[in-house]
């Protein structure tokens, strides 16, 4: 499934054995949807997985995550509507994910049944490229570039989005604009100033002290 | 969309077709039906109002609701004409009535005396085909302040010490500073630096019956929901309709110029909505359809009489692009900045318009400016410093953190004209409705790399200055994807080395005119929407006294 997969499992492994017998005993919690919820696109099963592995990437720790924003739902709608080219992004990639969770932890069933330090542990191995990746700004196009994980990376895509959009749209993402509370982005869509901390005593615009001319203003450059 | 529109039929000869109605096609639309010649507009996109202006990302970014779609319309793209092109999307751009105006920043800088006889002072660039203008900034001048009093711009006249000369004050005051701007202008004082409120084509009073901003946040990529963005879409179309002489006929995709057997532009031809074809009948042609589109159409035009495409004898037409270079820098601080509230910008930087060549030992300049134009996904996506952790506790917390304290130094510059660098038609790729893709030739002459590079330093230096607790770079590579569509059909006194003359007239086909982008003969410092608004209220009074002089009549 990916280079370099069974070292990283194996070391992985050997380091965290005791933690990963204890956490095999630890009973944790698993999405229960609504018996009446219609999937346009996941198996109930296939929402469970992809919940918890939303979950991992925006987790609830004291504030909302991913679940309470509904990424899932999010997600089950992304890919008959705006992102129905990635359906095989997914078609593939769960059940290349279900033989990961296999191999480095035999007898566990399914990533949503792991334990959180499994989930960590599974989730570790597929962001290969990991923090190292430089950040690309964000143009008019989020899809993430090729990758040796496009699951992963697609997950990652949806997730954020999922978590940050308009809590206005009907992508069934961002409910009740968690993903923006927790941000710290007011839910209005206006505002008046002061805006920050910086412009609040601002005593209003003044020309520099001394007009300061071109050449003046290179040599302050050439200084530096 | 008003009632008052007049509906032409295809077969009545109206006095003008203009094709596109973006900064340049709104302003030349209203400038010519109000003053009583019978125009019809042919815009490619739909015809959007307010209410479609949704905050909605993937909406608006991945859905292409604004511009033009990659799976219709799609791109090849290659660094030299010696290359393979593969397929990739090279360009945005505005794909609605109202063009790219709908979606820009709206950052409204002049042009200075320099970016029009640069050439002359300079004398040659080795590999860059730099000229000066056929007019002057004492040309555009009067131009420059129609559009900020008629389209709408904010500002503080006399705030730089590096203003070019005008006629007037701007009519209405800067709008609300940001505290990126307060942060900008301490730190840039602390360096010896000018900073100055930022002229912007947006309303900060209510003014024309439009209303002032209500610092909704999103403003780069969106079009504005309450109309105080000064697009063609809010402040020209509308005049445009109200003359009564003025059609504007949106989802109409010209493909053709029509030419009759004496060599004058007879019309347009497009695809309506439903994939038929008309021939919109006209007395003159404008082209306004951006710095891409307006040289496609051009060669698409290709004829036995015009063997290497319409009003290309000189051979330039889609060539001598400029994309503008640019370097972001990014800081965050320890205060809440809260920069997503308002529009991106309010305070800006001149000083390093004009750079020394002999002392930095590259051509260019450029100006900077303190913004925060990311929207949360994308902030989430890609805001955060390099090394931050991608997924799990930290990254959220990182998120939380962050999207309150984070503003960028945005340093925009010159680019200069390269032959090679075009924009030209791929025979191998068609687009939905079969016609040759847009193929992009590009890269970046070595000068705008260097001042790419030194614009980083500077912001950098600023975000020093201001006290930033982190701060990065966004990597700086060869460009090969624009928005600024610069310099494609340029205006010239030479018809060897350029397409359109000092009236927009094309140098081949005296009834056939282009302004938008691709009229720019240099590229200025990095906001070019203002020249070519300016540009269109001057054109719209050459052709109309070219017009009254019976110089048009086929």
């Amino acid at each position: 499934m990916s280079r370099g997969f069974a070292a990283i499992g194996a070391t992985w492994t050997a380091a965290h054995w005791p933690s990963v017998v204890a956490a095999a005993e630890h009973a944790h919690k698993v999405a229960a949807f609504p018996e009446t919820q219609k999937w346009e696109f996941f198996t109930p099963a296939e929402a469970r997985e992809i919940e918890a592995l939303s979950s991992c990437i925006i987790p609830s720790d004291g504030t909302p995550g991913a679940r309470e924003a509904g990424v899932v739902y999010f997600i089950d709608r992304a890919l008959v509507t705006f992102s129905v080219d990635d359906q095989k992004t997914y078609r593939e990639g769960l059940p290349q994910l279900q033989k990961r969770v296999a191999e480095l932890f035999p007898g566990v069933a399914t990533f949503s049944a792991a334990s959180p330090e499994q989930q960590t542990a599974i989730l570790e191995s597929l962001d290969e490229a990991g923090s190292k990746i430089p950040p690309r700004r964000p143009r008019a196009n989020f899809r993430p570039n090729a990758s040796a994980q496009p699951l992963f990376e697609m997950l990652r895509f949806h997730t954020v989005a999922g978590f940050l959009i308009d809590p206005e749209s009907d992508r069934q993402g961002n409910r009740s604009g968690v993903g923006w509370t927790v941000i710290g982005r007011d839910l209005q869509h206006g505002f008046q100033p002061p805006f920050g901390f910086y412009d609040k005593d601002y005593p209003g615009w003044k020309p520099s002290v001394a007009a300061v001319s071109p050449e003046a203003s290179a040599k302050a450059a050439d200084k530096k | 969309m008003t009632t008052d529109q007049p509906k032409y039929k295809t077969s009545e000869v109206v006095d003008f077709v203009i094709v596109g109605s973006g900064a340049a096609g709104g302003v030349l639309a209203k400038e010519l039906s109000t003053n009583g010649f019978s125009v019809v507009v042919l815009e490619q996109g739909p015809y959007l109002t307010p209410k479609d202006f949704v905050h909605d990302e993937i909406k608006v970014l991945q859905e292409d609701l604004l511009t033009n779609h990659p799976k219709l319309q799609p791109n090849t793209f290659r660094k030299t004409p010696n290359d393979q092109a593969k397929l990739q999307r090279a360009l945005v751009y505005g794909r609605a009535v109202g063009g790219t105006s709908n979606h820009f920043t709206a950052n409204f800088w002049r042009f200075h005396e320099i970016d029009f006889k640069e050439r002359s002072k300079l004398g040659a660039i080795a590999g860059s085909t730099l000229v000066d203008w056929p007019i002057s900034y004492a040309d555009l001048e009067p131009y420059y302040t129609k559009v900020e009093w008629e389209v709408g711009v904010s500002g503080l006249a006399g705030a730089s010490p590096f203003d070019p000369p005008r006629s007037k004050p701007y009519p209405m005051p800067p709008l609300p500073v940001k505290s990126n701007g307060v942060v900008c202008e301490r730190a840039a004082r602390k360096l010896g630096w000018n900073p100055f409120p930022a002229p912007m084509a947006i309303l900060s009073q209510p003014r024309a019956g439009r209303s002032a901003c209500i610092n909704c946040g999103f403003c780069l990529a969106f079009a504005c929901e309450v109309g105080a963005k000064s697009s063609s879409l809010a402040s020209m179309i509308p005049l445009a309709e109200k003359s009564g002489k003025c059609e504007i006929r949106p989802n109409s995709y010209v493909h053709k110029i029509e030419v009759d057997e004496r060599g004058h532009a007879a019309g347009a031809v497009y695809f309506d909505d439903k994939k038929n074809v008309h021939l919109q009948k006209a007395k003159a042609v404008i082209l306004a359809a951006n710095g891409a589109e307006t040289p496609r159409l051009l060669l698409l035009s290709a004829s036995n009489k015009f063997p290497n495409g319409l009003a290309n004898s000189s051979g330039y037409v889609g060539k001598n692009l400029m994309f503008n270079t640019g370097a972001v820098s990014v800081g965050v601080f320890e205060e809440q900045t809260n920069d997503y509230k308002g529009y991106a910008v309010s305070r800006i930087l001149h000083d390093f318009y004009e750079l020394d060549a002999n002392k930095v030992g590259f051509y260019g300049g450029g100006g900077l400016d303190a913004r925060f134009d990311m929207t949360p996904i994308g902030f989430g996506l890609g805001g955060l410093p390099p090394g931050t952790p991608r997924w799990g506790k930290d990254f959220k917390a990182a998120l939380a953190h962050n999207w309150t304290r984070t503003f960028e130094i945005f340093g925009h510059g010159t680019s200069l004209p390269v032959e090679d660098n075009s924009f030209s038609v791929d025979s191998d790729v068609k687009d939905a409705w079969g016609l040759p893709a847009l193929r992009l030739t590009y890269k970046d002459h070595p000068d705008d790399l260097k001042l790419a590079h030194w614009l980083a330093d500077r912001s950098k230096e600023l975000l020093d200055a201001a006290g930033a607790k982190q701060k990065w770079t966004y990597p700086i590579d060869e460009q090969q994807f624009g928005v600024h569509l610069l310099g494609t059909c340029r205006m010239g006194q030479d018809p060897q080395t350029s397409v359109i003359t000092a009236d927009h007239q094309t140098h081949d086909v005296k009834n056939l005119f282009l302004c938008d982008g691709s009229s720019l003969v240099t590229s200025g410092r990095g906001q070019p929407t203002m020249t070519i608004m300016a540009l269109a209220f001057r054109a719209a009074d050459r052709i109309m006294a070219l017009a009254k002089r019976g110089d048009l009549s086929a």
